[in-house]
């Protein structure tokens, strides 16, 4: 039961930013870039001011799914290497939090755009 | 006919031509696709815990990102990710597989015009802003908490 609980959680509030997104898309016809972007500084405004941290406790995958997951994972790098190493933390942390998903995204478009062509697109 | 008439008349054809997203059932779509996506996620992440326990909760999440990269590139590879962004809209954009989709995608259009100056070049056209303002915001976020 709880485990089915917490499958409700991550689907309705994965769901719900997700949704954000999609009135964003349709009130100002934002590009895949602008709304990554913010998104993004979301999750980095979350992690800063600690909300983010609650939000995860219900809501797991839900909120760290959504790229704004990755904003966190970026804020949460510079803070906690703020602490360790000082002035150098603002320069390594965010970057060293999210290179396994940098790196991952660049590998595999990489091996993936060697292998697959792009089907050529109708355009009317 | 001056520039600004031409302009006005210009954009107003720009406005007809740009695809209609105002339907509301695609809300219904973003919403759920992006519920599975991340219930996916989800799913991933327990099986890794049930394998490794002790892994770190970063770690997993870490792991969890990766797969679901992997699995987004791939999708974009074999073209099922474009008719799933079609279909959801942002649903598809704001998960992490959006990412990995933006840049899978452009590195597959531009293939053609070589390996360096169009897969490499045109990889980040879409994802670079959001690398660029994420390490700004980390920056920044990094210089407030050196203080506090």
């Amino acid at each position: 039961m709880e485990y089915f609980l917490n499958y409700l959680y991550v689907f309705l509030i994965g769901g719900f930013v997700c949704m954000l997104g999609q009135i964003l898309v349709i009130r100002t016809n934002m590009t895949t870039s602008r709304i990554l972007v913010s998104f993004v500084l979301l999750g980095v405004i979350l992690e800063a001011t600690t909300a983010y941290d609650y939000i995860y406790g219900v809501a797991q995958a839900g909120i760290s799914v959504p790229i704004v997951g990755f904003g966190a994972s970026l804020a949460k790098g510079a803070i906690s290497a703020v602490r360790t190493k000082g002035i150098l933390g603002i320069f390594t942390g965010g970057l060293e939090a999210t290179a396994g998903g940098i790196a991952a995204a660049v590998i595999f478009a990489f091996i993936f755009s060697l292998i697959f062509r792009a089907k050529t697109k109708k355009t009317g | 006919m001056n520039y600004k008439d031409r302009n006005k008349k210009y954009n107003e054809y720009v406005k007809q031509k740009i695809p209609k997203t105002r339907s509301w059932p695609t809300l219904f779509n973003a919403f759920w696709v992006g519920g599975v996506i991340c219930m996916i996620g989800q799913g991933i992440g327990d099986g890794i815990r049930a394998i490794w326990p002790d892994l770190s909760g970063s770690m997993v999440s870490a792991y969890i990102s990766i797969i679901l990269i992997f699995i987004a590139s791939l999708l974009t590879g074999i073209g099922v990710y474009d008719r799933i962004g079609a279909f959801a809209g942002a649903g598809s954009i704001v998960p992490i597989t959006g990412f990995s989709n933006s840049i899978t995608s452009p590195a597959m259009d531009y293939k053609n015009e070589g390996i360096i100056f169009g897969l490499c070049v045109k990889m980040f056209s879409i994802a670079g802003p959001v690398i660029v303002i994420g390490v700004l915001a980390s920056a920044v976020v990094g210089l407030i908490y050196l203080f506090i």
